[in-house]
């Protein structure tokens, strides 16, 4: 046997504050009435920082911050110049990448391999992505003289902190936009070392602000009147109640929400590789992510093989510490997400399906869930039908290509989808009819900042990345 | 394996009677996917192990070096320093353990057979008119008999591969069958020097080419063309013998050669092994690196670990 040593990566690079206040107008202030919560490491439970929660003042303190940051600094700065300030910011970025990974690592709960070699990267990318685009705007397609919305309020889920930070203020700083933005209520720290970075950056203040708190927070900033523009990712349940609070505002609103996508495995695929597919599309990030591959509609006729060698593919999957750099499923990022996994797990197990999971021991402390599949699921079955965020996967079969893309659409959502074939014909046959925003083939979950991401249906609308992602951003 | 596995092991000898039969077989093999194979190669490199994982695999690759020379310039001298590295690669350290094997051409096997005789360390030979293979069959055959007879007891032989790459798979079939049978009780490699077959399609069709022969091993190169063993090719053969196992029941080994030339790629060689094939190919009988100058780092790097500090190139022997 060959047991791999424990590898973990240096907790030293990352210097915690005990505590944390709101960035407003480029500097850490208290909150007004003094509320704060702490953030937890949900792989040991211990806690790692106090954050200040921000109520209605104190996010009308920001929203007026960057409002007036708007009007003085950034909206009349030229586009080379904000250019500059966003080049800058990717570098430090690159140059503290370590120390970020290490920290989302620590409050996410996603393995350092994937901050590191993922997260990281795409983040730098993002920022350099958009900056570039700073002084360009009027070659973007969208007009001579496309001009910034004002204000920018922005929410982000937990999944992937500091990307989702990245996917929303590169776009919004490019354009011309200053942002408020309030990361989840359970990983708050790497958008407050971000802050720092601005500081770092000569930032002026006030184009950025990061408000920390829960719901409520994210309540007062999306319905506060002085914001132009509101761009959510998160659950579709919040997304329409932002979308209800925005209707009949000047508001312009983007939407990212949740997925249940179908990665689809035709009986000529590549079965080594679409093994490694569907592993990265289910188990990437712990299965937190909005566009998995949460339902496997696999060809009937090569169903046995592809299962046979998923289950012993997944039993290679090392579940641990996510410090350690050869864990590859971190910790779920929190109880309230391990008991929504728990219960509909348990759901799939009563209405029939068949469970597995590889032998693996769970750490004794934090939230912890194994990979699991679920076969012989159906259509009907809420497994099927409702979005998991959690390292399950329900395996549906199909006979024909037209019942896989039956199969595949047959869902309130439309955020993304996969296809295994080896037959390009197929894949575009398949692509034209599938109803989702991103289409992979013969790969799953690959991102990059110059490509346009998002969903349609209950997944959403407006596109983040590439070109198109400086529409929800401009006066177009 | 699984039982539904086990129940389907299929008797696949009747395929080499016919190209026909060859071909259907071989060419509905699943494909491969060159970008998702070479990024699951990539992903696997990036485990990583360090302390008693990190000795335990220097260890057992010291024990997996098939340790080869390969020159025109190889005398019987040279060749018998070679022999003597293999039975005691760390002269200072009693605890290291010998390599695999020994490699050299047909030529120098007495040489070599003299000194590892009742060792264990195996003795191979290079036959079939290695690198090119370019010889007519009686030739190859001959190289072989004359090989094992010398004292080898393992055989690496060269496929044809432009009879390979013309289609032409049965002719490839029945020269692997009869220098298979010239071998005699000798282990056979056999090499498909995939740096020429330059698709993953083709290397997962040869692996299984050369299995449903008889090969006792697959190896990746001859070393003596510009791209010989990477990981995602080696990736992609065990993938074939681990799917060869579940369909016919017989384990065949794997051997990447050339072109491994430290420590640190050869622990990559071997987190591919564990991840892919599992732990019952985690044995020198079944995973050989052909190699000459990775025993050396293997050596300056085992010091390392017992000893704290590197010591430099003058204090291992010279292959």
């Amino acid at each position: 046997m060959f047991e791999y040593a424990p590898a973990p990566e240096s907790r030293s690079v990352v210097d915690l504050k005990p505590s944390y206040g709101l960035f407003i107008d480029g500097t850490f202030v208290d909150p007004t009435d003094g509320g704060s919560f702490k953030s937890i490491n949900p792989a040991s439970e211990e806690v790692l920082a106090e954050v200040a929660e921000a109520g209605a003042q104190d996010v009308d303190r920001a929203v007026r911050a960057a409002r007036e940051a708007y009007e003085k600094v950034w909206g009349p700065m030229p586009g080379r110049d904000r250019a500059k300030y966003l080049f800058r910011i990717a570098r430090i970025i690159q140059e503290r990448s370590r120390e970020l990974a290490v920290l989302e690592s620590l409050d996410n709960g996603k393995p350092i391999k994937e901050s590191r070699d993922v997260d990281l990267p795409l983040v730098a990318a993002h920022f350099f992505y958009y900056a570039g685009w700073a002084d360009k705007l009027e070659h973007a397609g969208f007009g001579a003289n496309p001009r910034p919305l004002g204000v920018a309020a922005q929410v982000i889920p937990w999944n992937f902190p500091l990307l989702m930070l990245a996917w929303k203020i590169a776009p919004a700083l490019a354009a011309g936009n200053t942002v408020v933005l309030k990361p989840a209520e359970t990983t708050p720290l790497t958008a407050l070392l971000f802050a720092e970075i601005c500081q770092q950056a000569d930032l002026p203040a006030g184009v950025v602000n990061i408000v920390t708190g829960a719901g409520d927070t994210g309540r007062a900033l999306v319905e506060h009147p002085g914001v132009d523009k509101v761009a959510f990712t998160g659950s579709t349940e919040v997304g329409r109640a932002i979308a209800r609070s925005v209707a009949g505002t000047r508001k312009k609103l983007t939407l990212e929400l949740g997925g249940k996508a179908a990665n689809i495995v035709f009986d000529d695929a590549p079965v080594d590789q679409a093994v490694e597919g569907i592993v990265n599309g289910i188990f990437f990030n712990q299965g937190h992510v909005c566009c998995a591959g949460s339902r496997l509609l696999v060809q009937e006729n090569v169903a046995d093989r592809v299962l046979e060698s998923l289950k012993r593919r997944m039993a290679q999957l090392r579940v641990g510490d996510p410090l350690d750099k050869n864990t590859d499923i971190g910790a779920i990022n929190s109880a309230a997400q391990l008991e929504r996994i728990r219960e509909l797990s348990d759901a799939g197990s009563a209405e029939g399906a068949e469970r597995w999971s590889p032998p693996c021991e769970l750490p004794e402390r934090g939230f912890w869930f194994a990979p699991t599949i679920f076969t012989g699921v159906t259509q009907a079955h809420r497994i099927a039908r409702e979005e998991i965020f959690g390292p399950v996967l329900s395996v549906l079969t199909f006979r024909t290509p037209a019942e896989a893309v039956e199969k595949a659409n047959n869902t309130p959502y439309g955020l993304s989808a996969g296809i295994w074939t080896d037959k390009g014909s197929r894949i575009l046959w398949t692509a034209d009819r599938l109803r989702a925003g991103v289409v992979w083939a013969n790969t799953f979950n690959k991102f990059d900042p110059t490509s346009p991401f998002g969903g349609y249906k209950e997944s959403g609308y407006g596109r983040e990345g590439g070109r198109h992602g400086l529409e929800g951003y401009l006066n177009v | 394996m699984t039982a539904t596995a086990t129940s389907a092991r299929s008797d696949l000898s009747e395929l080499g009677r016919s190209e026909t039969a060859l071909r259907t077989f071989l060419h509905g093999l699943p494909g491969v996917d060159q970008v998702g194979a070479e990024q699951r190669a990539a992903q696997l490199g990036t485990r990583s192990i360090k302390t008693t994982a990190k000795a335990q695999a220097i260890d057992l690759a010291i024990r997996m070096v098939d340790l080869t020379t390969l020159e025109g310039a190889d005398t019987p001298g040279k060749v018998r320093a070679l022999a003597a590295k293999a039975l005691r690669p760390d002269p200072a350290d009693p605890t290291c353990p010998h390599v695999g094997a020994v490699c050299v051409y047909p030529a120098m096997v007495p040489y070599v057979a003299e000194v590892l005789r009742g060792s264990g360390v195996h003795l191979a030979s290079v036959a079939t008119a290695f690198p090119s293979g370019q010889a007519p069959l009686e030739i190859k055959l001959a190289d072989t008999r004359a090989a094992v007879e010398a004292g080898a007891d393992e055989i690496d032989m060269v496929i044809n591969r432009g009879a390979f790459l013309a289609g032409r798979y049965k002719e490839v079939y029945d020269e692997i069958v009869a220098t298979k049978s010239a071998c005699g009780d000798a282990h056979l490699k056999v090499i498909l020097e995939t740096g020429e077959l330059a698709t993953y399609d083709n290397v997962r069709r040869a692996s299984w080419l050369a299995m449903l022969a008889g090969g006792d091993f697959i190896k990746t190169s001859t070393g003596k063309v510009p791209v010989a063993a990477t990981l995602p090719v080696t990736l992609v053969m065990l993938e074939a013998v681990r799917d060869f196992r579940a369909a016919t029941g017989r384990q065949v080994g794997v051997k990447p050669a050339g072109g491994i030339k430290n420590t640190k790629d050869a622990i990559k060689y071997l987190v591919m092994v564990n991840e892919t094939v599992g732990p019952d190919w985690l044995d020198p009988d079944w995973f050989r690196f052909g190699a000459s100058s990775l025993l050396n780092d293997l050596l300056m790097q085992r010091t390392k670990l017992t000893t704290g500090v590197y010591s430099g190139p003058d204090y291992f022997t010279l292959d």
